[in-house]
């Protein structure tokens, strides 16, 4: 199987999506886990528990939105 | 794929006094009209009672963002001098990402001089709208926070005397660029990759199939406006607060 310039072209944003994707996939599952343990525990508090996940949510979000950039680029640009 | 017309930057139309106008630039316009039409219509009927349903929806949105900011400032005066500020980012943020959905924008054609491009185009889908929104929104937390502490006060933060409290200054900074960056390429990242999504769903399947994937972008455009309200109302929060402590979240 060659590897030239036109296959890693192919492979190269498929591979930073799909890598990039892991790691926040694995904290926002994290940080969803930790949000409804907390309100298990606690309901009178679910609006602040709700905001204060939605906030880090959009922080890790925020990751994955990096590797879809640089996927982007490669393949557009 | 041949058919599908995917640009990362937004296509130039035409060309107004040196000024190149591109299909975001028309389509942000349009949002900014209505976003001003919207408010408008609904701060007039305010007096009177009944209340249209326009001014009482636009109300309920802002006491909601009004309990969020209170819950995050404890403040009652910053709250008024903020809220301002946060619900224009929401507005104009909200329908300008949902105005990418509707059907026309991005789908009809005009002839340029460039050759075919679409007439309108999402203003949040280029990289150009979100950089200046991301600006905007750190800039307004510096001046937030020079007006609470005052100048000194606020430079301490980032120079210091002690080694320590030098490096720390020197993260802070990293991070203040690194927030402009972060909301540029959140926001943009999240509508343009929605508007491929689209347009992709639609190349493969035109029928039925797209139609969950426009909830899907019904949601992620409230969402983000929301995230953005949200985390320039965080920022501005520890901004302006007194004491030195580290954001509950570090920014990404």
């Amino acid at each position: 199987m060659a590897l030239d310039v036109e296959t890693v072209r192919l492979l190269a944003p498929a591979l930073a999506m799909g890598l990039g994707a892991i790691g926040p996939g694995i904290g926002i599952g994290l940080i969803g886990l930790g949000a409804l343990q907390a309100i298990g525990r606690n309901p009178e508090a679910t609006n602040k528990i709700q905001t204060a996940m939605i906030l880090m949510t959009a922080f890790a979000e925020a990751v994955a939105i990096y590797a879809l950039v640089i996927a982007l680029l490669v393949r557009f640009v | 794929m041949a058919d599908v017309h995917i640009s990362l930057a937004a296509e130039p139309l035409t060309t107004i006094a040196s000024l190149t106008v591109t299909n975001a630039m028309v389509t942000g316009l349009v949002g900014s009209l209505v976003v001003l039409i919207i408010f408008f219509l609904a701060s007039r009927a305010l007096s009177v009672s009944p209340k249209s349903r326009l001014s009482q929806v636009i109300e309920s949105i802002t006491e909601l963002l009004q309990g969020m900011t209170e819950d995050i400032l404890h403040s009652p005066a910053k709250v008024v001098s903020l809220l301002p500020l946060l619900l224009t980012f929401f507005a104009f943020i909200l329908i300008n990402n949902w105005l990418g959905l509707i059907p026309g924008v991005g789908s009809i054609y005009v002839e340029t001089v460039h050759g075919k491009v679409p007439l309108f185009r999402a203003a949040t889908a280029d990289l150009n709208t979100t950089l200046a929104l991301a600006l905007i929104s750190v800039g307004m937390t510096q001046y937030w926070a020079i007006k609470e502490l005052g100048v000194v006060k606020h430079l301490k933060k980032y120079v210091s005397l002690n080694p320590i409290m030098l490096f720390v200054g020197f993260l802070e900074l990293v991070s203040e660029v690194s927030r402009v960056i972060s909301f540029t390429f959140r926001l943009f990242g999240n509508i343009f990759a929605g508007e491929v999504l689209l347009v992709v769903m639609t190349y493969l399947v035109p029928l039925l199939l797209p139609v969950p994937f426009y909830f899907l972008e019904v949601f992620v455009g409230l969402i983000q406006a929301l995230v953005f309200t949200l985390l320039t109302l965080v920022f501005i929060g520890v901004a302006t607060s007194e004491h030195e402590q580290a954001p509950a979240a570090e920014p990404a």
